[in-house]
């Protein structure tokens, strides 16, 4: 999950190769053909699906029904940087929910929303295994635990200069 | 082989990951040699030592010194005072407190002591992505025992039942009887698979294991194949964890590189081949015949049983399904003998089990403790107690199908049946401690709100049940609950318990049961008095500025996003508008003098 872009064609390309090497796999196959697909898009978009259902032989229908089954599939673009609130049991109990609050507020968009310039999403997401370090969040692939609300507009502003 | 006189284990498990550890190891790497110490002193990267609220954690062999909290800025003075003159850093030695706990008496010795490393056995230890470590380990000796002595499939199956070991994924069905089911039918095909779906949000065990030691999976589950018949085995993986899927990767690579997996292996005909299968987020896929139909590519819907997968699973073929703990044991069990495993525990679990402690205690991390082991060894003992002076409330275990343990148990032992007549369960092994400042009736809201969003839906009673409760407590945290509502929550949980097709309706009122058995007189509290003691839901929570305290120095004003406080700096005492009041916290935090309260 590179932090440079890539431009559509480039997109594109990418797909066509993953697809190439999944071709006429049917079912079995979908779920890790939708799992590299999102990680070239980072979400999966109709003409996507439509170009992974005729690869693989399944219907479009099918594919929709997988992608809105599991949550890890993202129908919506998310912002360039991702924030995700750990909303786990061991980071709940110890103020993760004040952390959103405070994030939601500091950005002014909602938890599942993407500000307007495009920089930022949030999302809550269940326990990212850095139990340890709770409560935690995530901006893209930086971890930060044992945090406070007070210390997010620090983390926000990091990533609004970036 | 190369002789070193110190051995550097930089632990990068995820908790230490995420607290940059990958720096330090890099660091550990680049001074070394450069201090010439390259032909003295080697360099491994560990799984999870299991302190991670104390992470990134270095520990120096032979003298087994931990050092806490290391930052690639400490490397330096590690290298040149301990490895170099022999003198340890005395300032990394000490755990560090937090500022989310005041106060820590985190004590690495207690932390170890009452522990007993069967699973974990190789976490911390070795170098998850070398399997030479592994061997050296006793590594891949019970599969090697096995098939050059060409031992009776019936006859390894039968030890694992001697032994008692029973399934650690939260069930607790004996394991050898699983396998003796699927060995006994006749198929061609037949799977081996491996849930490492982890849905417990707040648990770590199984990934841990995977990254710390990903062989002896690898290992169990080619045991498994040869006791049942199968050649094909799979991991089912969630996604989100990244480290455990590499890991696990170059342990497959490097046990076919080896002749441990594929084809012949130690050439006794014996075929088994290993493949990792990515999960994408749904809870409901780690039910077996959910993550089965995932495997196929489907959505991950349960499918009623009988059949059972034994008979017709993966692909509709036999298939075995068992946790990676539960596999984790199995070499073990084997090398040692059943008698061995089976003295340890109590009467109807056996062995250790490992658990995930996180919340409100002191030592956050990864612990394994021999069956019967009493709560409160590990929440006091073990975790160092509650942070801040607080009062312990509950712990809870089993995650969202689990239920909590009070104060009064405190002193049960823990294994699957005590756990159950508590009112909780196993689990899988999260278990969260709660203090005084724990909203019980909050928490139970918190796990219906997970399993509204990870109910899949094809049965009504889970489906409409779990909304149903949800919004009951709602209602009741909001402040316009009535006894009643009490009533009817009791009533949805029994039909759910009653009609749902899988587990999970099946257990999801578990949460709000066991709240209701062991604190009733909160949720009584919540509609009859409209008040939470915890000052956790905001229905019932009000604001207000103690004027004793209040230093008249407008910064609350300032920082209220919707005018709700008013008064005059330096003479009129500031209050606050509770009809404008949105309970945003704004007030509290920015008050210096501790003069905002809630009550
Ligand atoms: C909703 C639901 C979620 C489950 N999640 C897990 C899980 O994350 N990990 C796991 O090992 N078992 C999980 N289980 C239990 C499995 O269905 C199964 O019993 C277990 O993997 C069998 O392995 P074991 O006998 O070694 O425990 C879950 C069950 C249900 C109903
Ligand atoms: S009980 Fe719930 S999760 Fe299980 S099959 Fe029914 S709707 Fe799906
Ligand atoms: S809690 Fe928020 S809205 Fe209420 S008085 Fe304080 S700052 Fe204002
Ligand atoms: S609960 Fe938040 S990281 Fe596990
Ligand atoms: S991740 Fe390092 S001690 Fe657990």
């Amino acid at each position: 999950m590179g932090k440079q872009k890539m431009t559509p064609e480039e997109m594109s390309a990418k797909l066509d190769e993953v697809l190439s090497k999944f071709k006429g796999q049917g079912q079995k196959a979908l779920m890790a053909t939708l799992q590299q697909a999102q990680e070239i898009y980072g979400y999966l978009p109709l003409p996507v699906q439509r170009k992974v259902a005729d690869a693989l032989d399944v219907s479009v229908a099918e594919v929709y029904g997988v992608i809105s089954f599991y949550s890890f599939f993202s129908l919506k673009p998310k912002g360039e940087n991702a924030i995700s609130v750990c909303l786990g049991t061991a980071c709940y109990v110890k103020g993760s929910q004040a952390l959103l609050d405070k994030i939601e507020s500091e950005l002014g968009i909602k938890s599942g929303d993407v500000t307007k310039d495009g920089k930022f999403s949030i999302s809550a997401c269940r326990c990212v295994g850095a139990c340890g370090l709770a409560p935690v969040i995530m901006v893209g692939d930086d971890v930060y635990g044992r945090l406070t609300p007070d210390e997010i507009p620090g983390i926000i502003a990091k990533y609004k200069e970036a | 082989m190369d002789l070193f006189r110190a051995h550097v284990l930089v632990c990068c498990g995820t908790g230490c990951t995420s607290s940059n550890s990958t720096k330090i190891l890099e660091q550990f790497e680049q001074q070394i040699p450069a201090q010439g110490l390259d032909k003295e002193v080697k360099v491994v990267h560990t799984g999870c030592f299991g302190l991670c609220a104390q992470g990134p954690i270095v520990v120096i062999y032979p003298e087994g010194v931990m050092y806490y909290r290391v930052t690639p800025e400490d490397v330096a003075e590690i290298v040149s005072e301990h490895l170099l003159k022999g003198r340890y850093v005395e300032r990394l030695m000490a755990p560090k407190t937090d500022k989310t706990s005041e106060s820590s008496s985190a004590n690495d010795s207690n932390f170890f002591k009452k522990q007993l490393r069967v699973a974990l056995r190789n976490c911390g230890n070795i170098n998850p992505e070398n399997i030479d470590e592994y061997i050296a380990n006793d590594g891949y000796q019970a599969l090697g025992k096995i098939l050059t002595e060409k031992r009776d499939p019936m006859d390894i199956i039968n030890e694992i039942k001697a032994s008692g070991l029973r399934g650690r994924g939260g069930g607790g069905f004996p394991t050898g009887t699983k396998w003796e089911f699927a060995a006994k039918v006749e198929n061609d095909t037949k799977y081996v698979c491996c849930n490492a779906d982890e849905g417990d949000p707040g648990a770590f065990m199984d990934r841990s294991i995977l990254e710390g030691d990903p062989h002896s999976v690898i290992e169990a589950m080619t045991i498994a194949g040869y006791c049942i018949g199968a050649h094909q085995g799979y991991v089912y993986i969630r996604a989100e964890y990244p480290i455990a899927v590499k890991r696990l990767q170059i342990a497959i690579s490097q046990a076919k590189e080896y002749g441990l997996l594929g084809e012949n292996i130690f050439d006794s005909g014996f075929s088994f081949d290993l493949d990792i299968r990515l999960g994408a987020g749904a809870f409901v896929c780690g039910e077996e015949t959910a993550l089965m139909r995932s495997i196929e590519g489907k959505r991950g819907n349960p499918t009623p049983r009988p059949p059972f997968p034994a008979v017709k699973g993966l692909f509709g073929k036999p298939t075995i399904l068992n946790n990676v703990e539960t596999y984790a044991n199995i070499p073990v069990i084997l090398n040692k003998g059943a008698e061995w495993f089976a003295s340890v525990g109590t009467e109807r679990s056996k062995g250790t089990k490992v658990f995930a402690l996180g919340g409100k205690v002191n030592n956050v991390g990864l612990v394994e403790i021999p069956m019967g082991t009493t709560v409160r060894e590990i929440v006091f003992d073990i975790g160092g107690g509650i942070p801040n002076g607080k009062a312990f409330k509950a712990v809870q275990t089993g995650g969202p199908s689990g239920g909590c343990i009070p104060a009064s148990l405190l002193d049960t032992p823990i294994d699957y049946d005590n756990l159950v007549a508590a009112g909780s369960m196993m689990g899988s092994g999260g278990m969260i401690v709660m203090d005084e400042d724990t909203c019980m009736v909050d928490i139970a809201k918190f796990f219906l709100e997970f399993t509204v969003d990870e109910s899949c839906g094809k049965c009504a009673p889970c489906r409409i049940g779990t909304k149903r409760m949800y919004e009951l407590l709602t209602k009741i945290t909001d402040g316009t609950g009535t006894l009643e509502d009490i009533d009817a929550l009791e009533e949805v949980a029994l039909s759910l318990k009653n009609g749902s097709l899988c587990a999970l309706g099946q257990t999801a009122a578990n949460p709000i049961l066991s709240t209701l058995k062991h604190f009733r007189d909160e949720y009584v509290e919540h509609v009859v008095d409209k008040k939470c003691r915890c000052h956790v839901c905001k229905g019932l929570t009000e604001y207000y500025i103690d004027p004793e305290i209040c230093k008249k120095c407008s910064l609350c004003a300032k920082k209220c996003p919707v005018n709700a406080i008013t008064g005059e700096v330096g003479k009129v005492a500031y209050s606050i508008d509770t009809t404008k009041c949105i309970k945003c916290g704004a007030c509290i935090e920015n008050c210096k003098f501790k003069a905002v309260k809630k009550r």
